[in-house]
Protein backbone atom coordinates (compact mmCIF):
# COMPACT_ATOMS: atom_id res chain seq x y z
CA UNK A 1 0.00 0.00 0.00
CA UNK A 2 2.58 2.36 0.99
CA UNK A 3 4.51 1.37 -1.66
CA UNK A 4 2.20 2.12 -4.07
CA UNK A 5 1.22 5.24 -2.59
CA UNK A 6 5.04 6.04 -3.04
CA UNK A 7 5.40 4.61 -6.24
CA UNK A 8 3.30 6.64 -8.07
CA UNK A 9 4.30 10.02 -6.13
CA UNK A 10 7.61 9.43 -7.70
CA UNK A 11 6.26 8.04 -11.16
CA UNK A 12 3.19 10.42 -11.55
CA UNK A 13 5.40 13.54 -12.67
CA UNK A 14 6.89 11.94 -15.57
CA UNK A 15 3.75 10.30 -16.94
CA UNK A 16 3.31 13.38 -19.43
CA UNK A 17 6.08 12.99 -22.53
CA UNK A 18 6.40 16.39 -22.48
CA UNK A 19 7.74 16.03 -18.69
CA UNK A 20 9.91 13.31 -19.47
CA UNK A 21 11.44 15.02 -22.32
CA UNK A 22 12.15 17.49 -20.36
CA UNK A 23 13.56 15.06 -17.43
CA UNK A 24 15.98 13.86 -19.98
CA UNK A 25 16.68 16.95 -21.11
CA UNK A 26 17.28 18.50 -17.93
CA UNK A 27 19.76 15.12 -16.84
CA UNK A 28 21.60 15.52 -19.70
CA UNK A 29 22.54 19.46 -19.27
CA UNK A 30 23.47 18.58 -15.31
CA UNK A 31 26.00 15.97 -16.56
CA UNK A 32 27.65 18.17 -18.32
CA UNK A 33 27.65 21.31 -16.32
CA UNK A 34 28.01 18.69 -13.35
CA UNK A 35 31.28 17.95 -15.01
CA UNK A 36 32.77 21.18 -16.84
CA UNK A 37 31.47 23.24 -13.61
CA UNK A 38 34.87 21.73 -11.73
CA UNK A 39 37.06 23.34 -14.06
CA UNK A 40 35.11 26.51 -13.91
CA UNK A 41 35.27 26.24 -10.31
CA UNK A 42 39.39 25.81 -10.41
CA UNK A 43 40.14 28.41 -13.35
CA UNK A 44 38.07 31.00 -11.12
CA UNK A 45 35.75 31.26 -13.88
CA UNK A 46 32.72 31.92 -12.55
CA UNK A 47 32.42 35.22 -13.03
CA UNK A 48 32.90 34.87 -16.92
CA UNK A 49 30.65 32.05 -17.33
CA UNK A 50 27.48 34.23 -15.61
CA UNK A 51 29.22 36.85 -18.07
CA UNK A 52 28.81 34.71 -20.93
CA UNK A 53 25.35 33.70 -19.98
CA UNK A 54 24.28 37.25 -19.91
CA UNK A 55 25.56 38.43 -23.10
CA UNK A 56 23.75 35.81 -24.67
CA UNK A 57 20.62 37.34 -24.07
CA UNK A 58 20.60 40.17 -26.95
CA UNK A 59 21.25 37.50 -29.47
CA UNK A 60 18.83 34.82 -27.85
CA UNK A 61 16.02 38.05 -27.94
CA UNK A 62 16.70 38.40 -31.91
CA UNK A 63 16.41 34.93 -32.87
CA UNK A 64 13.25 34.68 -31.15
CA UNK A 65 11.47 37.73 -33.01
CA UNK A 66 12.94 36.48 -36.02
CA UNK A 67 11.75 33.07 -35.58
CA UNK A 68 15.10 31.54 -36.12
CA UNK A 69 16.98 28.97 -33.79
CA UNK A 70 18.13 29.87 -30.63
CA UNK A 71 20.88 28.25 -30.94
CA UNK A 72 21.95 30.71 -34.02
CA UNK A 73 21.01 33.90 -31.66
CA UNK A 74 22.99 32.88 -28.81
CA UNK A 75 25.85 31.91 -31.10
CA UNK A 76 26.00 35.20 -32.92
CA UNK A 77 25.25 37.09 -28.92
CA UNK A 78 28.52 35.62 -27.96
CA UNK A 79 30.87 36.20 -30.61
CA UNK A 80 29.55 40.15 -30.43
CA UNK A 81 30.14 39.67 -26.56
CA UNK A 82 33.86 38.66 -27.68
CA UNK A 83 34.54 41.54 -29.93
CA UNK A 84 32.92 43.79 -27.50
CA UNK A 85 35.11 42.47 -24.35
CA UNK A 86 38.02 42.93 -26.58
CA UNK A 87 37.47 46.16 -28.02
CA UNK A 88 36.92 47.43 -23.98
CA UNK A 89 40.15 45.60 -22.88
CA UNK A 90 41.80 47.62 -25.66
CA UNK A 91 41.05 50.87 -23.85
CA UNK A 92 43.60 51.55 -21.47
CA UNK A 93 41.47 53.79 -19.22
CA UNK A 94 38.90 51.01 -18.56
CA UNK A 95 40.76 47.94 -18.10
CA UNK A 96 39.78 44.40 -18.46
CA UNK A 97 37.07 43.79 -15.86
CA UNK A 98 35.61 47.22 -16.23
CA UNK A 99 35.42 46.19 -19.59
CA UNK A 100 33.64 42.75 -19.31
CA UNK A 101 30.90 44.53 -16.71
CA UNK A 102 30.30 47.30 -19.41
CA UNK A 103 29.86 45.41 -22.27
CA UNK A 104 27.84 42.70 -20.76
CA UNK A 105 25.28 45.22 -19.04
CA UNK A 106 25.02 47.07 -22.09
CA UNK A 107 24.02 43.73 -24.01
CA UNK A 108 21.78 42.38 -21.34
CA UNK A 109 20.07 45.74 -20.68
CA UNK A 110 19.89 45.47 -24.74
CA UNK A 111 18.43 42.16 -24.77
CA UNK A 112 15.42 43.22 -21.95
CA UNK A 113 15.02 46.58 -24.25
CA UNK A 114 14.74 44.53 -27.25
CA UNK A 115 12.31 41.91 -26.04
CA UNK A 116 9.91 44.40 -24.18
CA UNK A 117 9.85 46.81 -26.77
CA UNK A 118 8.46 44.43 -29.49
CA UNK A 119 4.66 44.52 -30.43
CA UNK A 120 4.85 40.48 -29.99
CA UNK A 121 7.39 39.75 -26.88
CA UNK A 122 9.20 36.90 -27.43
CA UNK A 123 8.29 34.78 -24.32
CA UNK A 124 10.78 36.80 -22.72
CA UNK A 125 10.43 34.58 -19.17
CA UNK A 126 11.00 31.72 -20.76
CA UNK A 127 14.38 33.09 -22.05
CA UNK A 128 15.21 34.34 -18.59
CA UNK A 129 13.93 31.51 -16.81
CA UNK A 130 14.49 28.64 -18.88
CA UNK A 131 11.75 26.81 -20.61
CA UNK A 132 12.60 23.22 -19.58
CA UNK A 133 9.02 21.78 -20.48
CA UNK A 134 9.37 23.17 -24.34
CA UNK A 135 12.33 21.17 -24.81
CA UNK A 136 11.72 19.50 -28.49
CA UNK A 137 13.62 15.90 -29.18
CA UNK A 138 16.00 18.52 -31.63
CA UNK A 139 16.86 20.00 -28.34
CA UNK A 140 17.15 16.65 -26.53
CA UNK A 141 19.70 15.39 -29.35
CA UNK A 142 21.55 18.43 -28.62
CA UNK A 143 21.82 17.82 -25.37
CA UNK A 144 23.13 14.37 -25.72
CA UNK A 145 25.76 15.24 -28.56
CA UNK A 146 26.74 18.14 -25.52
CA UNK A 147 27.46 15.39 -23.49
CA UNK A 148 29.43 13.94 -25.93
CA UNK A 149 31.36 16.88 -26.27
CA UNK A 150 32.30 17.99 -23.19
CA UNK A 151 33.30 14.49 -21.45
CA UNK A 152 34.79 13.91 -24.54
CA UNK A 153 36.89 17.12 -24.44
CA UNK A 154 37.34 17.29 -20.82
CA UNK A 155 38.70 13.78 -20.48
CA UNK A 156 41.50 14.36 -23.88
CA UNK A 157 42.30 17.75 -22.28
CA UNK A 158 42.48 16.33 -18.32
CA UNK A 159 46.23 16.15 -18.14
CA UNK A 160 46.60 19.60 -19.43
CA UNK A 161 43.75 21.15 -17.34
CA UNK A 162 45.29 19.80 -13.98
CA UNK A 163 48.95 21.10 -14.81
CA UNK A 164 47.73 24.90 -14.91
CA UNK A 165 45.36 24.32 -12.86
CA UNK A 166 47.88 23.26 -10.12
CA UNK A 167 50.88 25.16 -11.78
CA UNK A 168 49.85 28.03 -14.06
CA UNK A 169 53.37 30.11 -13.69
CA UNK A 170 55.43 27.08 -14.44
CA UNK A 171 53.17 25.38 -17.14
CA UNK A 172 54.83 26.32 -20.05
CA UNK A 173 58.20 25.30 -18.75
CA UNK A 174 56.93 21.61 -18.66
CA UNK A 175 55.71 22.13 -22.38
CA UNK A 176 51.71 23.41 -22.03
CA UNK A 177 50.44 26.70 -22.88
CA UNK A 178 48.42 28.11 -20.34
CA UNK A 179 46.56 30.45 -22.81
CA UNK A 180 45.80 27.59 -24.83
CA UNK A 181 44.35 25.62 -22.21
CA UNK A 182 42.13 28.71 -21.24
CA UNK A 183 40.83 29.81 -24.50
CA UNK A 184 40.25 25.58 -24.95
CA UNK A 185 38.24 25.49 -21.37
CA UNK A 186 36.14 28.91 -22.22
CA UNK A 187 35.19 27.49 -25.93
CA UNK A 188 33.68 24.42 -23.70
CA UNK A 189 32.21 26.82 -21.42
CA UNK A 190 30.48 28.76 -23.89
CA UNK A 191 29.38 25.74 -25.63
CA UNK A 192 27.69 24.41 -22.49
CA UNK A 193 25.74 27.74 -21.96
CA UNK A 194 24.75 27.57 -25.81
CA UNK A 195 23.20 24.64 -25.35
CA UNK A 196 21.91 24.71 -22.09
CA UNK A 197 20.42 28.17 -22.22
CA UNK A 198 17.43 27.69 -23.51
CA UNK A 199 16.61 24.39 -20.80
CA UNK A 200 17.65 26.04 -17.69
CA UNK A 201 17.36 30.27 -18.38
CA UNK A 202 19.42 32.89 -19.27
CA UNK A 203 19.31 33.45 -15.26
CA UNK A 204 19.82 30.58 -13.83
CA UNK A 205 22.13 28.65 -15.82
CA UNK A 206 25.24 29.44 -14.12
CA UNK A 207 23.59 27.70 -11.06
CA UNK A 208 23.63 24.07 -12.67
CA UNK A 209 27.78 24.96 -13.59
CA UNK A 210 28.52 26.40 -10.08
CA UNK A 211 26.60 24.96 -7.51
CA UNK A 212 26.90 21.12 -7.59
CA UNK A 213 30.78 22.11 -8.36
CA UNK A 214 31.13 24.13 -5.24
CA UNK A 215 29.35 21.53 -3.93
CA UNK A 216 31.66 18.32 -4.91
CA UNK A 217 34.51 20.38 -3.76
CA UNK A 218 33.44 20.35 -0.08
CA UNK A 219 32.89 16.05 -0.43
CA UNK A 220 35.89 15.03 -3.15
CA UNK A 221 39.40 14.70 -2.67
CA UNK A 222 40.50 13.75 -6.06
CA UNK A 223 39.55 15.52 -9.45
CA UNK A 224 37.93 12.51 -11.19
CA UNK A 225 35.67 11.69 -7.97
CA UNK A 226 35.21 15.06 -7.59
CA UNK A 227 33.52 15.70 -11.29
CA UNK A 228 31.67 12.26 -10.34
CA UNK A 229 30.13 14.02 -7.90
CA UNK A 230 29.28 16.91 -9.21
CA UNK A 231 27.40 15.56 -12.11
CA UNK A 232 25.68 13.30 -9.53
CA UNK A 233 24.78 16.39 -7.29
CA UNK A 234 23.51 18.45 -10.36
CA UNK A 235 21.73 15.58 -11.77
CA UNK A 236 19.94 15.17 -8.33
CA UNK A 237 19.25 18.87 -8.20
CA UNK A 238 17.69 18.71 -11.88
CA UNK A 239 15.62 15.73 -10.31
CA UNK A 240 14.76 17.10 -7.45
CA UNK A 241 13.69 20.63 -8.73
CA UNK A 242 11.23 18.87 -11.09
CA UNK A 243 9.11 17.25 -8.87
CA UNK A 244 9.48 20.29 -6.45
CA UNK A 245 8.12 21.94 -9.25
CA UNK A 246 5.45 19.29 -10.25
CA UNK A 247 4.40 19.21 -6.73
CA UNK A 248 4.32 22.61 -5.40
CA UNK A 249 3.33 24.53 -8.84
CA UNK A 250 6.31 26.30 -9.19
CA UNK A 251 8.93 27.23 -11.50
CA UNK A 252 10.64 24.43 -13.11
CA UNK A 253 14.36 26.38 -13.11
CA UNK A 254 13.84 28.45 -10.00
CA UNK A 255 12.91 24.71 -8.40
CA UNK A 256 15.78 23.43 -9.56
CA UNK A 257 18.20 26.56 -8.70
CA UNK A 258 16.59 25.84 -5.21
CA UNK A 259 17.30 22.27 -4.54
CA UNK A 260 20.71 23.28 -6.05
CA UNK A 261 21.68 25.85 -3.25
CA UNK A 262 19.82 23.25 -0.25
CA UNK A 263 22.01 20.54 -1.66
CA UNK A 264 24.95 23.04 -1.25
CA UNK A 265 24.17 23.75 2.14
CA UNK A 266 24.16 20.12 2.82
CA UNK A 267 27.58 19.48 1.62
CA UNK A 268 28.56 22.23 3.38
CA UNK A 269 26.75 20.70 6.74
CA UNK A 270 28.46 17.63 5.84
CA UNK A 271 31.84 18.73 5.46
CA UNK A 272 31.60 20.75 8.53
CA UNK A 273 30.67 17.73 10.87
CA UNK A 274 33.73 15.62 9.44
CA UNK A 275 36.41 18.95 9.48
CA UNK A 276 34.89 18.29 13.67
CA UNK A 277 34.98 14.55 14.02
CA UNK A 278 38.30 12.39 14.72
CA UNK A 279 38.65 10.93 11.48
CA UNK A 280 39.86 13.56 9.41
CA UNK A 281 42.94 12.93 8.04
CA UNK A 282 45.67 15.26 9.25
CA UNK A 283 48.93 16.41 7.67
CA UNK A 284 51.15 13.80 7.30
CA UNK A 285 54.10 13.64 9.21
CA UNK A 286 57.87 13.55 7.52
CA UNK A 287 58.49 10.18 7.68
CA UNK B 1 79.74 19.40 -19.96
CA UNK B 2 78.23 22.97 -19.95
CA UNK B 3 74.03 22.86 -19.45
CA UNK B 4 73.39 26.29 -19.71
CA UNK B 5 75.10 29.37 -20.72
CA UNK B 6 74.40 32.86 -19.70
CA UNK B 7 75.86 36.01 -21.02
CA UNK B 8 75.21 39.49 -20.65
CA UNK B 9 71.81 39.22 -19.42
CA UNK B 10 69.28 41.87 -18.44
CA UNK B 11 65.93 41.34 -17.45
CA UNK B 12 62.69 43.17 -15.94
CA UNK B 13 59.14 43.79 -16.15
CA UNK B 14 58.53 46.59 -18.56
CA UNK B 15 60.48 49.17 -16.32
CA UNK B 16 63.83 49.45 -15.47
CA UNK B 17 65.79 45.96 -15.41
CA UNK B 18 65.50 44.17 -12.09
CA UNK B 19 68.10 41.83 -12.78
CA UNK B 20 71.53 43.14 -15.44
CA UNK B 21 75.13 42.15 -15.88
CA UNK B 22 74.70 38.76 -15.48
CA UNK B 23 76.50 36.01 -16.71
CA UNK B 24 77.56 32.04 -15.64
CA UNK B 25 77.50 28.88 -16.35
CA UNK B 26 76.40 25.89 -15.24
CA UNK B 27 77.74 22.54 -15.92
CA UNK B 28 76.20 18.82 -15.25
CA UNK B 29 77.00 17.66 -12.03
CA UNK B 30 76.99 20.90 -10.29
CA UNK B 31 74.99 22.09 -7.35
CA UNK B 32 75.15 25.85 -7.64
CA UNK B 33 73.70 28.02 -5.03
CA UNK B 34 72.18 31.37 -5.70
CA UNK B 35 72.47 34.03 -3.11
CA UNK B 36 70.47 37.09 -2.99
CA UNK B 37 68.25 39.20 -0.94
CA UNK B 38 64.67 39.39 -0.99
CA UNK B 39 63.92 41.05 -4.27
CA UNK B 40 67.30 40.72 -5.36
CA UNK B 41 66.27 38.64 -8.69
CA UNK B 42 66.24 35.01 -8.07
CA UNK B 43 62.93 34.21 -9.07
CA UNK B 44 63.09 36.95 -12.01
CA UNK B 45 66.75 34.89 -13.18
CA UNK B 46 64.40 31.15 -12.85
CA UNK B 47 61.65 32.77 -15.08
CA UNK B 48 64.05 33.82 -17.62
CA UNK B 49 66.09 30.46 -17.88
CA UNK B 50 62.49 28.86 -18.02
CA UNK B 51 61.65 30.91 -21.09
CA UNK B 52 58.76 32.48 -19.81
CA UNK B 53 60.10 36.06 -19.39
CA UNK B 54 62.43 37.23 -22.11
CA UNK B 55 65.71 38.75 -22.03
CA UNK B 56 65.67 42.39 -22.43
CA UNK B 57 69.53 42.05 -23.00
CA UNK B 58 72.07 39.18 -23.26
CA UNK B 59 71.84 35.59 -24.42
CA UNK B 60 70.69 32.66 -22.46
CA UNK B 61 72.05 28.67 -24.15
CA UNK B 62 70.19 25.91 -22.62
CA UNK B 63 69.54 23.38 -24.70
CA UNK B 64 68.81 20.44 -22.55
CA UNK B 65 65.43 20.15 -20.39
CA UNK B 66 65.37 22.54 -17.45
CA UNK B 67 62.86 21.38 -14.78
CA UNK B 68 61.40 23.62 -11.69
CA UNK B 69 60.55 22.89 -7.83
CA UNK B 70 58.43 26.82 -7.47
CA UNK B 71 58.45 28.28 -4.16
CA UNK B 72 55.01 27.19 -1.92
CA UNK B 73 51.89 29.13 -3.31
CA UNK B 74 48.98 28.68 -1.56
CA UNK B 75 46.86 27.38 -4.66
CA UNK B 76 48.62 24.28 -5.18
CA UNK B 77 47.84 23.27 -1.70
CA UNK B 78 44.36 23.24 -2.45
CA UNK B 79 43.96 21.63 -5.41
CA UNK B 80 42.62 18.03 -5.33
CA UNK B 81 45.43 16.17 -6.65
CA UNK B 82 47.84 13.08 -4.85
CA UNK B 83 51.38 13.20 -5.47
CA UNK B 84 51.35 10.99 -8.04
CA UNK B 85 49.68 13.18 -10.29
CA UNK B 86 51.61 15.80 -9.72
CA UNK B 87 54.60 13.61 -10.67
CA UNK B 88 52.87 12.79 -13.42
CA UNK B 89 53.04 15.96 -14.79
CA UNK B 90 56.04 15.90 -15.79
CA UNK B 91 55.04 13.73 -18.25
CA UNK B 92 52.31 15.64 -20.15
CA UNK B 93 54.19 17.39 -22.65
CA UNK B 94 55.75 14.08 -24.10
CA UNK B 95 52.10 13.33 -25.11
CA UNK B 96 49.79 14.02 -27.73
CA UNK B 97 47.20 16.31 -26.56
CA UNK B 98 44.64 13.88 -26.91
CA UNK B 99 46.08 10.80 -24.95
CA UNK B 100 45.96 10.40 -21.48
CA UNK B 101 49.04 9.21 -19.47
CA UNK B 102 49.11 5.39 -19.68
CA UNK B 103 51.15 2.69 -17.98
CA UNK B 104 54.62 3.99 -19.17
CA UNK B 105 54.16 7.42 -17.58
CA UNK B 106 52.81 6.05 -14.24
CA UNK B 107 55.38 3.60 -14.00
CA UNK B 108 57.99 6.46 -14.67
CA UNK B 109 56.04 8.76 -12.22
CA UNK B 110 55.91 5.78 -9.62
CA UNK B 111 59.99 5.11 -10.27
CA UNK B 112 60.80 9.16 -9.56
CA UNK B 113 58.94 8.72 -6.72
CA UNK B 114 60.36 6.34 -5.30
CA UNK B 115 63.59 8.00 -6.16
CA UNK B 116 62.49 10.92 -3.95
CA UNK B 117 62.27 8.96 -1.12
CA UNK B 118 57.93 8.84 -0.86
CA UNK B 119 57.10 5.56 -2.95
CA UNK B 120 54.38 5.40 -0.04
CA UNK B 121 53.11 8.68 -0.34
CA UNK B 122 52.41 7.93 -3.82
CA UNK B 123 48.81 8.32 -3.03
CA UNK B 124 48.43 11.05 -0.69
CA UNK B 125 46.76 14.63 -1.47
CA UNK B 126 50.09 16.90 -2.28
CA UNK B 127 47.93 19.40 0.20
CA UNK B 128 48.43 16.92 3.21
CA UNK B 129 52.51 16.10 2.75
CA UNK B 130 54.70 18.37 4.98
CA UNK B 131 56.96 21.00 3.26
CA UNK B 132 59.39 18.53 2.71
CA UNK B 133 57.67 16.32 1.11
CA UNK B 134 55.93 18.28 -1.15
CA UNK B 135 59.66 19.48 -2.71
CA UNK B 136 60.59 16.08 -3.03
CA UNK B 137 57.21 15.48 -4.58
CA UNK B 138 58.09 18.25 -7.35
CA UNK B 139 61.57 17.33 -8.00
CA UNK B 140 60.19 13.95 -8.73
CA UNK B 141 58.03 16.17 -11.64
CA UNK B 142 61.43 17.54 -12.86
CA UNK B 143 62.74 13.75 -12.84
CA UNK B 144 59.96 12.34 -14.76
CA UNK B 145 60.42 15.36 -17.04
CA UNK B 146 64.02 13.78 -17.82
CA UNK B 147 65.66 17.26 -16.92
CA UNK B 148 69.49 17.63 -17.09
CA UNK B 149 69.01 21.42 -15.02
CA UNK B 150 66.70 21.25 -11.99
CA UNK B 151 66.25 24.78 -10.72
CA UNK B 152 64.58 25.24 -6.84
CA UNK B 153 63.54 28.02 -5.53
CA UNK B 154 64.41 28.31 -1.82
CA UNK B 155 63.35 25.09 -1.24
CA UNK B 156 64.69 24.94 2.13
CA UNK B 157 62.74 27.97 3.33
CA UNK B 158 60.69 27.37 6.61
CA UNK B 159 61.98 23.32 6.57
CA UNK B 160 63.22 21.43 9.65
CA UNK B 161 66.49 19.99 9.87
CA UNK B 162 65.68 16.32 9.49
CA UNK B 163 63.77 16.93 6.23
CA UNK B 164 66.68 19.71 4.94
CA UNK B 165 68.78 16.79 5.64
CA UNK B 166 67.12 14.88 3.01
CA UNK B 167 67.14 17.14 0.37
CA UNK B 168 70.28 17.96 0.62
CA UNK B 169 70.96 13.85 0.50
CA UNK B 170 68.92 13.90 -2.28
CA UNK B 171 70.54 17.20 -4.26
CA UNK B 172 73.99 15.63 -3.55
CA UNK B 173 72.61 12.38 -5.70
CA UNK B 174 70.97 14.44 -8.65
CA UNK B 175 74.01 16.20 -9.15
CA UNK B 176 76.28 12.76 -8.86
CA UNK B 177 73.98 11.21 -11.79
CA UNK B 178 75.43 14.22 -13.87
CA UNK B 179 72.29 16.90 -13.84
CA UNK B 180 72.87 20.50 -12.87
CA UNK B 181 71.01 22.44 -10.42
CA UNK B 182 70.62 26.15 -9.11
CA UNK B 183 69.53 26.32 -5.78
CA UNK B 184 68.22 29.85 -4.51
CA UNK B 185 68.93 29.85 -1.25
CA UNK B 186 69.10 32.20 2.22
CA UNK B 187 71.93 29.98 3.68
CA UNK B 188 75.54 31.27 3.09
CA UNK B 189 76.78 28.16 5.24
CA UNK B 190 74.59 25.53 3.19
CA UNK B 191 75.84 27.05 -0.19
CA UNK B 192 79.44 26.84 1.28
CA UNK B 193 79.00 22.83 0.58
CA UNK B 194 78.14 23.19 -2.87
CA UNK B 195 80.39 23.49 -5.86
CA UNK B 196 79.43 27.24 -7.10
CA UNK B 197 77.77 30.09 -6.11
CA UNK B 198 76.02 33.31 -7.85
CA UNK B 199 75.42 36.12 -5.82
CA UNK B 200 72.35 38.59 -6.76
CA UNK B 201 71.31 41.96 -5.89
CA UNK B 202 69.62 43.46 -8.98
CA UNK B 203 72.66 42.90 -10.95
CA UNK B 204 75.64 39.97 -10.46
CA UNK B 205 77.56 40.50 -8.06
CA UNK B 206 79.82 37.59 -8.19
CA UNK B 207 80.10 33.92 -9.41
CA UNK B 208 82.53 31.48 -8.94
CA UNK B 209 83.69 28.43 -6.52
CA UNK B 210 82.64 29.40 -2.29
CA UNK B 211 85.80 29.55 -1.30
CA UNK B 212 86.92 32.25 -3.61
CA UNK B 213 83.75 34.12 -4.08
CA UNK B 214 81.69 34.18 -0.79
CA UNK B 215 83.87 37.02 1.04
CA UNK B 216 82.65 40.12 3.29
CA UNK B 217 82.74 42.43 0.73
CA UNK B 218 80.97 40.29 -1.68
CA UNK B 219 78.16 39.24 0.89
CA UNK B 220 77.89 42.88 2.22
CA UNK B 221 77.61 43.85 -2.00
CA UNK B 222 74.71 41.04 -2.34
CA UNK B 223 72.49 42.05 1.11
CA UNK B 224 73.97 45.49 2.17
CA UNK B 225 74.54 45.71 6.03
CA UNK B 226 72.86 42.93 7.18
CA UNK B 227 75.24 40.25 7.72
CA UNK B 228 76.89 39.84 10.89
CA UNK B 229 80.38 39.04 11.44
CA UNK B 230 80.74 35.31 13.53
CA UNK B 231 84.03 34.73 15.17
CA UNK B 232 86.09 32.36 13.03
CA UNK B 233 86.23 34.58 10.28
CA UNK B 234 82.65 33.77 8.54
CA UNK B 235 80.05 36.26 7.88
CA UNK B 236 76.06 35.23 8.09
CA UNK B 237 73.07 36.61 7.84
CA UNK B 238 70.45 37.44 10.80
CA UNK B 239 68.12 35.08 11.67
CA UNK B 240 65.35 36.09 10.37
CA UNK B 241 66.29 36.38 6.72
CA UNK B 242 65.64 32.45 6.79
CA UNK B 243 62.07 32.13 7.30
CA UNK B 244 60.98 35.49 5.33
CA UNK B 245 58.64 33.11 2.87
CA UNK B 246 58.29 30.57 5.16
CA UNK B 247 54.55 31.60 5.64
CA UNK B 248 51.93 29.20 3.17
N1 LIG C 1 55.58 40.02 -11.97
C1 LIG C 1 56.32 41.08 -11.62
N2 LIG C 1 56.05 42.31 -12.11
C2 LIG C 1 56.78 43.37 -11.77
N3 LIG C 1 57.84 43.33 -10.94
C3 LIG C 1 58.18 42.14 -10.43
C4 LIG C 1 57.45 40.96 -10.73
N4 LIG C 1 58.01 39.91 -10.08
C5 LIG C 1 59.04 40.43 -9.39
N5 LIG C 1 59.16 41.76 -9.60
C6 LIG C 1 60.20 42.65 -9.04
O1 LIG C 1 61.44 42.20 -9.48
C7 LIG C 1 62.40 42.28 -8.44
C8 LIG C 1 63.03 40.92 -8.24
O2 LIG C 1 62.05 40.03 -7.72
P1 LIG C 1 62.31 38.48 -7.57
O3 LIG C 1 63.00 37.98 -8.78
O4 LIG C 1 61.02 37.85 -7.21
O5 LIG C 1 63.31 38.47 -6.31
P2 LIG C 1 63.69 37.25 -5.35
O6 LIG C 1 63.16 35.98 -5.94
O7 LIG C 1 65.17 37.30 -5.29
O8 LIG C 1 63.09 37.55 -4.01
C9 LIG C 1 61.67 42.80 -7.22
O9 LIG C 1 61.93 44.18 -7.12
C10 LIG C 1 60.24 42.55 -7.53
O10 LIG C 1 59.44 43.53 -6.94
MG1 LIG D 1 61.85 34.62 -5.10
Amino acid sequence: MVLATLGSILADPWRDPLTRRALAEAVLLAIAGGAIGCWIVFYNLAYSAESLAHALLPGLVVAALAGLPLLLGGAAGLVLAALGVALAARVPAIGRDTGVAVVVTTLFGLGALLALSSASPPGLQGILFGDILGVSNTDLALAGGLVVVVLGALGALHGRLVLVGFDRSNARALGVSPVLVDAALLVLVAVVLLVAVQGLGNLLVVAVLIAPAASARLLARRLAPMMAAAAAIAVAGVVGGLYLSFYAGTAAGASIAAVLVGLYALAGASSAMRARGPSRPQSAQEP
Amino acid sequence: MTRVRVEGLAAGYGGAPVLRDVAFELRGGDRVGLLGPNGGGKTTLFRVLLGELRPLAGTVEAPGRIGVVPQTERSRLDFPVSALDVALMGAVSRLPWWRRPGRAERGAAREALTAVGLAAEADATFGDLSGGQRQRVLVARALVQDASVVLLDEPFTGMDAASAERLEALLRRLAAEGRALLIATHDVDQARGWDRVLCVNGRQVAFGPPGDVLTREVLQATYGGAIVEIPGGGAVLPAHHHHDHAAG
